[in-house]
């Protein structure tokens, strides 16, 4: 048995909002009876963009019900700019958690709602993007490489938990795995936090000091930090160094592969000119 | 509130009789059958009057019989045994809608190396012969089919299928974990070669079960340790739980007359109300030749785990096929393979009674599960299209 909060139970026995509206104005539909489960979302936003009333009609189990109570309940009196922040994982808070096989109801939760606002706002609905990753469920790569941005998720089991891909035959699982992989290799350099000038100059200060000039000074050599103007760091050539010819290969090759390493990536150096 | 107990196929109650049997076997007379004195010894009779009992409501001889943990070791032991002895034969047939305890384990077997072949069935559940007949090959080790299925009660011919298996020294198991106590089972002159069975389903304790082995069936144990149960499974005896399976099995053997009258009539009877009264509903396998006590009936447009746990308000236990149940997100397997549409695989619910069911717990049944299906439908996005339709 699932281990269901009782505020998720009262939601699930006594669903609030549960129906449609003749008049809405902002309806979206997602999932499918194939799925095992489908929301649609009913809502009726006035003149000023606030949700007077929201509504849904949903095939779905005890925890599909009672996030789509929530979220109804959740919607109404808010600006569709207010509803348009909701996340999956509100709807969840909302009913006190939900199991993490459940997820995927709460992640149905925030789509419907995309869907109602675009299709509200007179947006052509973006037509399905990316490639089905799983063919079970229908589920493209774009979709779960937002759930694993979006919930920091590592593992194929999480994200079967939040998308449901890979719940069926689990063909798609390597596919799965290596999304995972991608993602997280591209959100690695932004787990650095963002520099301020200062923090930055002295870091730029700090290398040059430890990592480059005693190689130089080794060879009879040496740099003077000069200035940094944005992501350009300006340095002086000094003794060997400077009239060398090989020495803008050394700024090139070695201080700003060794600045972008351990500064940042974007870092250009450049050798003071007269 | 009181519990209407429909879910006996999950696990039954242990009969009054058979827990008073099993009590001083727990402090009195709790003595290990292979001890040496008479302490010992007196409780090793007593296994052994079980094990005479199992044999009289299967038609086995004692000696037929080893007792294990529970039906999923039965069908392990059963299964690597035959890969075991049947040296150099690497294929397994079993059909699609098996208990996880074949199912699974099968499917860890196409892993390291062995073909597993999985007979269809139709939409009522039934096998397909034609295509098991053309199964059976020389690589075959051997045939692991359950008697009735633990989802709809559909009962295949499993006689007929040992007698195949048979004919071509195939060895033949069945799973008869949902069928022992509830139809009549005899193995005297048949072709099964090993059979599986379960306590806690026939008012038996959990943590015990039986495998029977015909004679002269080359065996080779799974559970190897001690000299237990002639050195076929070692580890020391469930004795109480051993002693409460003989118990049960002499229960059923009297009370299996109920089984088909009595519990029959009261299945049929909720089965009958709740499909005239609820109008898109129908018995899945409810063709075929079924256990007595089984019913499982799909509701359409809705989802199963929140009929479950509206009935749960009432105290009414039974279990459902959807997806969201289990944890999995398909359907269940034995509802796919018989392609029941996913309309109806989704809102499946099973009902399974017993003999301790009453007439009156029906009643409220018929009374209570309606109005639970209508007030769902009644947000179903699905049901309205269909209305309007």
């Amino acid at each position: 048995m699932w281990e269901y909060s009782d505020k998720l139970i009262q939601h699930f026995l006594n669903p609030k909002n549960a129906g449609e509206i003749d008049d809405a104005n902002a309806v979206g539909e997602v999932g499918s009876m194939a799925c095992g489960d489908a929301l649609k979302l009913m809502m009726k936003v006035d003149e000023n963009g606030i949700i007077q009333e929201a509504k849904f009609q949903t095939f779905g189990c005890a925890s599909a019900i009672a996030s789509a109570s929530a979220l109804t309940e959740m919607l109404k009196g808010k600006t569709i700019e207010e509803a348009e922040k909701i996340t999956n994982q509100d709807i969840a808070n909302f009913l006190g958690g939900l199991p993490k096989e459940k997820m995927h109801c709460s992640v149905l939760g925030q789509q419907v709602l995309e869907q109602a606002i675009s299709r509200y706002r007179g947006e052509a609905l973006k037509k399905q993007e990316g490639e089905i990753v799983c063919e079970c469920f229908g589920v493209t790569d774009i979709e779960i490489e937002k759930a694993i941005k979006e919930n920091n998720l590592t593992t194929v089991e999480e994200v079967t938990n939040f998308t449901k891909a890979g719940g069926g035959c689990e063909n798609c699982h390597d596919n799965i795995r290596e999304i995972i992989d991608r993602v997280r290799a591209e959100e690695k350099p932004n787990i650095k936090p963002k520099l301020s000038n200062i923090q930055k100059i002295r870091m730029i200060e700090e290398t040059i000091e430890r990592e480059v000039r005693p190689l130089l000074q080794h060879d009879g050599g040496d740099i003077e930090l000069m200035d940094v103007i944005g992501n350009r760091v300006i340095v002086a050539t000094r003794g060997s160094c400077a009239g060398c010819q090989a020495s803008h290969q050394t700024l090139r090759f070695f201080v700003e592969l060794k600045l972008q390493e351990l500064v940042s990536p974007d870092i250009v150096v450049e050798e003071m000119t007269e | 509130m009181k519990t209407v107990y429909l879910d006996n196929n999950a696990t039954t109650k242990v009969a009054p009789e058979v827990l008073n049997d099993i009590m001083p076997y727990f402090h009195d007379l709790y003595g290990n059958p292979s001890s040496a004195h008479t302490f010992g010894g007196q409780v090793g009779k007593e296994i052994n009057k079980a094990r005479e009992q199992l044999g009289d409501l299967l038609g086995a001889s004692p000696e037929e019989i080893i007792f294990t943990s529970c039906g999923s070791e039965s069908d392990n032991t059963a299964i690597m045994s035959a890969l075991s002895t049947e040296t150099g034969k690497t294929n397994i047939v079993t059909t699609r809608v098996e208990h996880p305890a074949v199912k699974a384990l099968c499917g860890h077997l196409t892993k390291i190396g062995y073909s597993v072949t999985e007979i269809p069935v139709d939409r009522e559940g039934r096998l397909d012969m034609e295509r098991y007949r053309e199964s059976l090959t020389p690589e075959t080790a051997i045939v692991s089919m359950m008697w009735a299925n633990n989802e709809t009660g559909v009962i295949f011919p499993i006689e007929e299928a040992a007698q195949m298996a048979k004919e071509r020294d195939i060895l033949f198991h069945t799973d008869a974990v949902q069928a022992v106590g509830k139809i009549p089972i005899n193995l005297k002159n048949s072709a099964i070669d090993m059979l599986s069975l379960s306590g806690h389903k026939l008012h038996a304790p959990k943590g015990v079960g039986a495998l029977f082995i015909k004679k002269g069936t080359k065996f080779s144990p799974f559970l190897i340790g001690g000299h237990q149960e002639k050195n076929r499974r070692g580890g020391t005896e469930n004795t109480t739980g051993i002693i409460g399976l003989g118990k049960a099995c002499e229960l059923a053997a009297k009370n299996i007359d109920v089984e088909n009258t009595k519990v029959k009539e009261l299945r049929d009877k909720l089965e009958k109300n709740i499909l005239s009264i609820v109008p898109n509903s129908r018995v899945n396998g409810g063709e075929a030749e079924r256990l007595p006590n089984t019913s499982n009936i799909s509701f359409e447009f809705i989802e199963g785990e929140a009929i479950l746990l509206h009935m749960d308000e009432f105290g009414i236990c039974a279990s459902s096929g959807s997806a969201c149940t289990s944890g999995s997100l398909q359907p269940s397997h034995v509802l796919r393979a018989m392609g029941v549409p996913f309309t109806m695989a989704h809102g499946s619910i099973r009902f399974s009674l017993s003999i301790y069911n009453s007439e009156e717990e029906i009643d409220f049944v018929i009374e209570k599960v309606p109005p639970i299906i209508e007030k769902l439908r009644s947000f179903s996005p699905f049901w309205k299209k269909e209305a309007h339709a």
